[in-house]
């Protein structure tokens, strides 16, 4: 065969010889709603988009692809933050979206066999007939799967008590490059060997094509109950948290809001937000009904002990629901009072917080930019949202820099890059800043071992070190010249 | 306690070895030492590396050296009330964290609070070419770069030698009490496998000598409300019991012969294997005497999606773990070339090929 890479329509006919022909996307018009995910800034359109229904034609897909040199970019629901799933112009972007049938609950084991495309939340409603769920629960569960899930190791508002994607999975089915399916993890709360199943979860496609899930159920708590403490001070909302914590409480979310985010979700939502707040704090607990009891006494007291100006127990489950809705409907309600937003997401030590709070704000000045800030506060995962107008000229290449000036102050911190995120395309050069030249050469060395030819999402997730060498050479940071070692370009 | 921090020198020992090509054996206090294929190679000794590097409790993050015993890091969380989540078994006086965390045990609570490798949140390490890396971090939620720390937990040390790890930690529950009630082994795996759907505070189970035994931990009013729901007999001095079983001191494990860690999803059926069972992690770790051929044995779990780990008393030269799938083993290989490509770190105590 000849080099398909240069040849798109022999690719593009090899395909439709291993799919059904509506299942292989080659016109600009039916490619242009896999242009971009989340993280819209960046847009491209791949050479082919195949939409595979069952793991063998993901198999022949990737065989063929290896075979030809053709890089290959998985998509689950295009709901990512960070461009993971940003097609390659010269690739196959490789949806997973028909593999969206729940295969197995069983409630005996406590688990759930999936396909990668099923719906995060459509998970847990199914379990719900049998009194189960499914824990990790980002904000856009409701449309992002399962498979981009593992993919990112997504997190939500319960990671604090329930973990993470990591956490609450036991197996995946996964195509290698070279179109080979391995079973990583087992039925079993471990499998023998490395931790494999750590390795993939969160490695944004550059591992494996994950093509089956079995994660873990919960049995449903008997109940949650939220309090809505507001404070006319963050730094008196922050060591609230502290507290909460040092108590031995651990609550199922922890979830902190500023004066600009409180005012846009209260104008957007009406959930009740005391609008005159600096911070408040929503502290939901679940458990057994006396437990949730003894912890709500528990937790107001602290709260009031600690400054809060106001502290409400929601009345019913609508309140409850209610005081969520604002939270969750924090990025959109910034949305209204902007052009545009830029979402960002590190993670800092919890006593940071202040430190962090105060140099944001010094920045939002320097750099002409307002920030709402969202934090997940009982994990010290921390969301800026960096308000801007695309239209006039240079505030994008402004709320970018902003946003780098933030991440570099998570890891100086003691923090990380990315939460929850992602590193994708966006924080690439960040990487540069967490990792030295050894720690990315391993993180090339374990995609190696996983997929030798590097055709599974190249240039995503890890910088190459020459690209670290050149973003060093842009920001000198403290006058250290990170990679030192490196040759300057 | 004695803090020191050792890790230029045992930086040096691996490089020597990287350049004389020399096999190292990553020894502490030996508490371990049972569980895997013999090692093979110079020792290197992480003991003398030790101290709590950071702990701040309303972190809920622990920073500790890897030579750090077990005793000194669970004296300093319950000063402050907190734990390590995934009860980790010791099986020695001066066992230290880097060897828990490289066998990857983890002791009663593990299926209702998560493992050893779930409680990891950072690494330090050098790898096979003597570079000291760094992988995630302070904080629970990081997903920058790829889950290293992860991987190094049940590698058996043959990736890296770990410096200092980071860990979540937990508040001890302020209230606990254990409900144990005669069944049969069926009866047992039923039960327990029921509790897993129940919204209930459950935090052990096991199944033991036609005695069940239910832990429940959390608030005190949690306790009281689970305890009524729960059926059987309030068990005294519930401590020494799940002590016992987590450091394999309960007479079952006095025996003579091989012990066989055997894996299984927690609702399979009581096994027709001849042996005598004990039923840990809600039915989903299961303890077996036995002197049935470790092949046949491996096979017999295999058919039902679980596997088998000769734990004890076998020789240390046969396999010890469940063999893996030929594409599998080849990652495993490569990963391992990835961090130590002269194969000097442990060389065959996890499997003979790496």
């Amino acid at each position: 065969m000849p080099h398909l890479r240069e040849n798109n329509t022999a690719l593009i006919s090899a395909l439709r010889g291993l799919l059904p022909s509506e299942s292989v996307l080659a016109d600009a018009e039916d490619m242009r709603p896999f242009e971009c995910d989340g993280l819209a800034v960046y847009r491209q359109l791949p050479m082919v988009v195949a939409l595979p229904e069952t793991v063998a034609q993901v198999q022949s897909i990737l065989r063929l692809c290896h075979a030809h040199g053709v890089p290959v970019v998985a998509r689950g629901a295009g709901t990512g933050l960070s461009g993971g799933a940003l097609p390659l112009a010269d690739g196959l972007l490789l949806s997973l979206a028909k593999f969206n049938r729940i295969l197995n609950i069983d409630v005996h084991n406590a688990m759930a066999t999936v396909q990668p495309g099923v719906r995060n939340l459509a998970i847990s409603e199914a379990a719900a007939a049998y009194g189960m769920y499914y824990a990790p629960d980002p904000s856009s569960q409701i449309a992002c799967t399962i498979g981009g899930n593992v993919a990112e190791n997504s997190g939500g508002v319960h990671c604090l008590k329930y973990g993470l994607t990591v956490h609450n999975i036991l197996m995946l089915k996964v195509v290698t490059m070279e179109g080979e399916l391995l079973t990583i993890g087992a039925e079993t709360l471990d499998s023998p060997g490395y931790d494999l199943l750590a390795l993939m979860t969160g490695s944004e496609g550059m591992l494996g094509v994950i093509v089956e899930i079995t994660v873990k159920l919960l049995a449903k708590p008997e109940r949650a109950q939220v309090v809505l403490a507001a404070f006319d001070d963050v730094m008196k909302a922050g060591e609230a948290v502290g507290s909460i914590i040092a108590a031995g409480i651990i609550p199922a979310g922890l979830e902190m809001m500023d004066k600009l985010a409180i005012r846009a979700a209260e104008d957007f939502v009406h959930a009740g937000y005391p609008r005159d707040a600096d911070a408040i704090l929503l502290c939901e607990l679940d458990g057994t009904h006396a437990e949730v009891s003894e912890y709500i006494l528990a937790v107001r007291n602290i709260l009031t002990a600690s400054g809060a100006t106001e502290v409400r127990t929601a009345a019913d489950e609508a309140e409850r629901q209610l005081f969520w809705k604002g939270r969750k409907s924090a990025f959109p309600a910034v949305g209204r009072i902007s052009p545009d937003y830029y979402c960002m997401d590190g993670t800092i030590p919890r006593r940071q917080l202040p430190h962090v709070l105060r140099r944001i704000g010094e920045m939002s000045a320097e750099y002409g930019l307002a920030v709402a800030n969202v934090f997940h506060a009982g994990d010290g995962n921390l969301h800026p949202l960096i308000l801007f107008d695309a239209n006039k000229e240079g505030e994008l290449h402004r709320t970018e820099e902003f946003g780098r000036s933030i991440l570099q102050l998570c890891v100086e911190v003691g923090g990380t890059i990315t939460g929850e995120h992602g590193v994708g395309v966006e924080k690439i050069d960040q990487m540069c800043v967490q990792f030295h030249s050894a720690e990315l050469s391993q993180f090339h060395a374990v995609k190696a071992a996983f997929d030798p030819s590097g055709l599974l999402n190249p240039g995503k997730a890890v910088p190459t070190l020459r690209r670290c060498a050149e973003f060093g050479a842009m920001h000198v940071h403290h006058g250290q010249l990170p990679h030192p070692e490196l040759e300057r370009f | 306690m004695l803090e020191s921090d050792i890790s230029a020198a045992l930086q040096q020992q691996v490089l020597d070895a990287f350049h004389k090509e020399t096999p190292l054996s990553i020894s502490a206090s030996g508490s371990k030492a049972f569980l895997g294929n013999a090692s093979r190679g110079q020792a290197i000794d992480v003991t003398g590396h030790r101290g709590i590097v950071e702990y701040d409790p309303r972190e809920l993050v622990l920073t500790v050296r890897s030579g750090t015993t077990l005793h000194e890091i669970e004296a300093a969380l319950a000063e402050a009330e907190q734990m390590l989540a995934f009860e980790p078994p010791h099986f020695g006086e001066a066992a230290t964290l880097g060897g828990t965390i490289a066998c990857g045990l983890s002791g009663p609570r593990r299926p209702y609070c998560g493992s050893a490798r779930d409680s990891v949140l950072g690494c330090k390490l050098i790898n096979g070419r003597g570079e000291i890396l760094r992988f995630g971090g302070q904080v629970m939620k990081n997903v920058a770069g790829y889950d290293v720390s992860r991987l190094m937990v049940g590698a058996h040390g043959t990736l890296g030698v770990m410096l200092e790890l980071s860990l979540k930690v937990l508040p001890r529950p302020a209230a606990s009490i254990t409900v144990t009630r005669v069944c049969n082994a069926a009866g047992a795996v039923s039960s327990m496998s029921a509790l897993l759907g129940k919204p209930l505070p459950v935090d052990g189970a096991c199944f033991h000598g036609e005695q069940l035994y239910i832990r429940i931990s959390g608030s005190a009013q949690a306790v009281r409300e689970a305890r009524s729901k729960i059926a059987g007999d309030v068990l005294p001095d519930a401590d020494a019991f799940w002590h016992a079983l987590r450091e394999h001191q309960l007479p079952f494990f006095k025996r003579n012969g091989a012990l066989y860690r055997v894996m299984v999803k927690p609702a399979t059926p009581p096994l027709n294997i001849e042996g005598t069972w004990l039923l840990d992690w809600g039915g989903a770790q299961r303890w077996l005497y036995s002197n049935e051929d470790p092949a046949s044995l491996r096979h017999r779990i295999a058919s039902v999606g679980g596997h088998v780990t000769a734990f004890r008393g076998g020789k240390q030269t046969d396999e010890i773990f469940q063999p893996l799938p030929a594409p599998l083993l080849a990652i495993h290989q490569r990963i391992k070339a990835s961090f130590d490509p002269k194969n000097i770190f442990n060389r065959g105590r996890l499997y003979a090929e790496l």
